[in-house]
């Protein structure tokens, strides 16, 4: 049986055209040597290009990547510009649509002369565990009133899990824009 | 008048206080260049590869070799309970000494006022150099072998398989340089260099003698001893503190020695345009180009196989470096 087999493959490899791999003189010896020799000078101006070309670091906490426009970092929620009203209508739709189950949302009725919302209801507690947020952005897409958007924070680190649950007036706060966007051209090319 | 020490072709003696003040100044200013080099190599190793390198530590990073030093200095210098102590802390001292002595036969210029600008000129200077390079390796084998442990012994078994296969070559390279110059002694090689550099007419004795150099200073592509891969570190596997600190030293200063063998018999040492003045500053200035070779190298190659290293040794660099003689004695007969 396995003899089949070896038959079908050499048949099959007779049918294509078997290319001679094409390999340098055997190590050692003169000719190994020669060879080296010259493989050794490519490499050296390889790396001398590098030395030319200069660093490439980015030197982090000093200087930060530049995210793309449509970077899912931290979420942010929104008023309305002339009102100052909050979008957010309590409406628990992103709650809904989240599939880390990390959005907290508790509606209460609008009081006439004490609007907080555009709309009938508001969102009395909103509360995002970002240690739980996957940063899909599915909140996003579920909100009918673009009330919440992903923004491009992404240094989010803290010493506390409960210093990770972000209440309403923290979503709300006029983000520090602490993040370099990338401009028109970078975005459109790739990396380096 | 009687010498302690021999001397060479000069024939003649310093005042003792002229000779100790010149033993303090090389001292001084090797041990003060030897943390700049290897904050400059990993400098340069950083930029070879489209990075800063350390640049944390004061401005640009200099101070980065006082923090390493200050890190070895606080940690303890332990020894492995199966360690044989004498010869283990004799292992990190002997290349110290070793390194430490090659450094008097560096030729820094010429004799000025009756002083001659070198540690002193040994008439059988380059011998003087192999006797004593090669005591660095017993440094390595004994503390490979004293620290009780496989890798460490495993890295000096290797480092004494590779001084076996690339000294020969090592001394046959420089046999071309001596035969032209008709010395033995560094300081005459370098005046015999007032036309033509060696490394016109001794291009292969050059060459072969930086390849040997790179096994002499355990640097890649020849770093088998070490090989932190595969031996964690080989012969210094069990060292710890100042004392691996001192390993490591004695590897930079074995590069300024083999950058500053290598300027003074195939670059013209001292020689160079200028005031006299500047000689020294020429003999720096051709180290230190050598010693960007070394670092270059070392951020280009990968390690060799154990084999490579002796196949390249015994049947390439031998006979190559043995035509080379052959080549340059019909020469130098001849003309």
């Amino acid at each position: 049986m396995p003899d089949d087999v070896y038959v079908k493959a050499a048949s099959y490899l007779d049918s294509i055209d078997v290319v001679e791999v094409q390999r340098g003189p055997e190590p050692g010896g003169v000719g190994g040597a020669y060879r080296a020799f010259g493989e050794t000078l490519r490499g050296l101006k390889t790396t001398m290009s590098r030395l030319i070309e200069g660093p490439l670091t980015i030197e982090y906490p000093e200087e930060k990547t530049p995210v793309y426009p449509r970077f899912r970092g931290r979420h942010k929620l929104h008023r309305f510009e002339d009102t100052g009203l909050e979008k957010c209508v309590g409406c628990s739709l992103c709650a809904a649509a989240c599939p880390a189950d990390c959005i907290r949302v508790v509606a209460a009725e609008n009081i006439p002369g004490e609007r907080v919302s555009s709309g009938e209801r508001y969102a009395a507690v909103y509360e995002i565990n970002l240690s739980r947020c996957i940063f899909c952005g599915y909140c996003e897409i579920a909100c009918p009133f673009d009330a919440i958007t992903m923004g491009h924070d992404y240094e989010m680190a803290d010493y506390d899990r409960t210093d990770l649950i972000f209440t309403k007036e923290m979503l709300l706060a006029e983000p520090i824009e602490r993040t370099p966007l990338k401009s028109e051209g970078e975005a459109t090319e790739g990396a380096l | 008048m009687t010498h302690l020490l021999p001397l060479g072709d000069t024939q003649f003696a310093e005042a003792t206080w002229i000779m100790i003040a010149k033993s303090i100044v090389i001292f001084a200013v090797i041990f003060g260049i030897l943390p700049v080099l290897t904050v400059v190599e990993r400098k340069l190793i950083g930029r070879f590869q489209h990075r800063y390198g350390p640049n944390r530590v004061g401005p640009f990073g200099l101070l980065q070799p006082l923090a390493d030093v200050g890190k070895l200095i606080s940690k303890e210098s332990f020894r492995p309970e199966n360690a044989v102590s004498t010869l283990f802390i004799l292992g990190p001292l002997l290349p110290v000494f070793s390194g430490v002595l090659a450094l008097a036969i560096l030729p820094w210029g010429d004799v000025k006022n009756g002083v001659g600008f070198y540690g002193i000129d040994v008439p059988i200077g380059i011998l003087y150099f192999f006797a004593v390079g090669s005591i660095a390796f017993y440094g390595l084998l004994l503390g490979g072998f004293a620290s009780g442990s496989k890798y460490s012994l495993l890295g000096a078994m290797r480092s004494a398989a590779q001084l076996i296969s690339y000294e020969v070559s090592m001394g046959l390279a420089l046999l071309g340089v001596i035969m032209m110059s008709g010395s033995l002694s560094l300081v005459d090689i370098v005046r015999a260099q007032g036309g033509v550099w060696y490394i016109g007419p001794q291009i292969v004795g050059f060459l072969i003698f930086m390849l040997a150099g790179f096994a002499e200073t355990n640097r890649t592509p020849f770093d088998m001893p070490e090989a932190d891969a595969e031996l964690v570190q080989g012969f210094m596997t069990e060292y710890g503190g100042m004392r691996f600190g001192s390993f490591l030293l004695v590897e930079y200063m074995e590069i300024l020695v083999v950058s500053g063998i290598a300027a003074a018999m195939f670059l013209g040492g001292w020689m160079g345009p200028g005031p006299g003045w500047l000689d020294p500053i020429w003999m720096l200035i051709k180290m230190f180009a050598l010693v960007f070779v070394f670092i270059w190298v070392r951020a280009t190659l990968p390690r060799l196989r154990y084999d490579q290293l002796m196949t390249l040794g015994w049947k390439v660099l031998l006979p190559l470096a043995t035509l080379n003689v052959l080549v340059t004695a019909i020469l130098v007969v001849v003309t």
